[in-house]
């Protein structure tokens, strides 16, 4: 298996995507900094491209990745090696890769220009994030056989969770008003990784104050020690469940 | 060697395998011969593993080959169309492949790749090189770690004379050191004096596994491609 990630990784290293990716992140993240004197006004500004530029990008990239490894993939499905190997190795040596350009280009000036509890708390998102929606894109290129079908559907998962899920939950919202919304409130955003990381982010910073009444039900729930591991660990399970479910998959598929 | 029972395999409306049931044993060299998606490649693909059949099951050395993985140790395989990552060299596919399939006390059977002469041209990209040569590459690659069956999908297809003879001649000298060989390949007279036994599909379905002499005497032909080609006349 180490072979297969060492020959991944040497792949993904010379991709220019990958380098392309690391720089964009790092020209953002320097620059927010610099612009903004106040560095915790300069998270709140990453925030938004830790939520949505850096699942987007990992769940595009990696999905055309396997596309076109196609050949990569037979070419080892042919030779004796276990085929959950192999599958696992694409996916450590994607979200290895992709996780690897986040910490350069963001997670590092996040923590030079702002340490503390909320830059970490950002990193950490951005790298649970990277690692779930590579998982998402393992998924939807082992379901479709057709490349421009599964980059859709990729793109397509993107766009349910970073927007339509929060249409929903707030259309949800304004029908239920009436009722005591919070607690279902907290099984919603168990439902989207991109909620969670936004809430304990959020929570981490001051202004968590500015969501009003639900925020102090998240403040009891995600806040304490507890919650955030529970929160892990449920980031966690969004990475694993779509990995055990592709690899199932995979295992079963004609090349 | 390898026994397939039953093995059926539909892509969706399409059978691609009814029902195929063959037997292969060490020593032979077979030739699996049959038109244009007869299925002779699904059925290559199943042995490999690479295709999953839908019912029936394939046994290697008599154990089944569903969720092991171990024994394609022991085959080499070269694909109709050989598809490498395209912007790796040739010698880091070789590299690859020797230091994935490491086996301890094989001995590295890189005859074909001087034959060929890519030790020349080792720094060509894998995207850059003509059909032909790739070719030469999935053929070395097949013979390289000296295994004991060798399934070969067209081997000749695209490779110009001078090199089908080469391959050929390597075919003929594994043959004599007693390893079980499939070929399938559309020039019969690529075959005729490799072979010593024919499997004939049509449709997805096996009609007939024979002897190759005891075909010869059924149909009264001398050479194989006219030998098919009376079969598939009267329709046997």
């Amino acid at each position: 298996m180490k072979k297969i990630i060492k020959y991944v990784l040497l792949d993904l290293l010379r991709n220019r995507i990958i380098i392309a990716y690391t720089i964009f992140l790092a020209v953002i993240s320097l620059s927010v900094f610099n612009l903004e004197d106040n560095p915790s006004k300069g998270i709140l500004s990453l925030l938004n491209l830790v939520l949505i530029i850096v699942p987007l990008v990992s769940v595009v990239f990696s999905t055309i990745y396997v596309y076109n490894a196609a050949e990569f993939i037979e070419l080892l499905v042919s030779q004796p090696l276990r085929r959950v190997n192999i599958w696992l190795s694409i996916f450590t040596g994607l979200a290895s890769s992709v996780c690897m350009a986040f910490l350069v280009g963001c997670g590092i000036p996040v923590l030079i220009y702002a340490p503390g509890d909320t830059g970490l708390m950002m990193t950490a998102m951005g790298l649970l994030l990277t690692i779930v929606f590579v998982a998402i894109a393992l998924l939807a290129s082992v379901l479709t056989r057709d490349k421009a079908k599964g980059i859709g559907v990729a793109i397509l998962l993107w766009f349910y969770f970073t927007l339509i899920f929060d249409g929903i939950v707030l259309f949800l919202l304004f029908q239920f008003m009436d009722y005591p919304m919070e607690k279902p409130m907290i099984v919603f955003s168990c439902l989207n990784p991109v909620d969670l990381a936004r809430i304990l982010i959020l929570l981490k910073m001051d202004i968590s104050a500015l969501m009003g009444a639900t925020s102090a039900i998240f403040r009891d729930f995600f806040g304490n020690q507890w919650g955030i591991a529970a929160t892990i660990s449920i980031m966690l399970a969004w990475a694993i469940m779509p990995l055990w479910w592709s690899v199932r998959k995979f295992n079963r598929k004609d090349l | 060697m390898i026994i397939a029972t039953n093995v059926t395999k539909k892509f969706s409306k399409l059978t691609a395998l009814d029902n195929v049931s063959v037997s292969c044993n060490k020593g032979q060299a077979i030739s699996l011969i049959g038109p244009n998606g007869s299925g002779k490649t699904t059925l290559i693909k199943c042995l490999l593993g690479m295709v999953v059949p839908d019912s029936g099951f394939i046994t290697f050395n008599k154990k089944n080959i569903a969720h092991n993985w171990q024994y394609r140790s022991a085959i080499g395989y070269m694909p109709q169309i050989g598809r490498y990552p395209e912007n790796m060299t040739i010698a880091q596919v070789l590299d690859m492949m020797k230091d994935i399939r490491k086996q301890k006390a094989v001995q590295l059977d890189e005859e074909l790749i001087y034959l060929f002469k890519l030790d020349g041209m080792m720094n060509k990209r894998m995207g850059t090189l003509s059909g032909g040569t790739r070719q030469k590459v999935s053929a070395s690659l097949a013979f390289l770690f000296d295994p004991e069956v060798l399934i070969l999908d067209e081997p000749t297809a695209g490779l110009d004379p001078l090199s089908t003879e080469i391959l050929k001649e390597k075919i003929r000298k594994e043959k004599q050191q007693g390893k079980l060989i499939m070929i399938t390949s559309h020039i019969l007279s690529d075959l005729d004096d490799i072979i010593t036994e024919v499997i004939y599909m049509e449709e997805g379905r096996l009609k007939f596994h024979k002897s190759l002499s005891q075909l010869q005497l059924d149909t009264g032909e001398k050479t194989l491609s006219r030998a098919i080609a009376h079969v598939m006349q009267a329709g046997l």
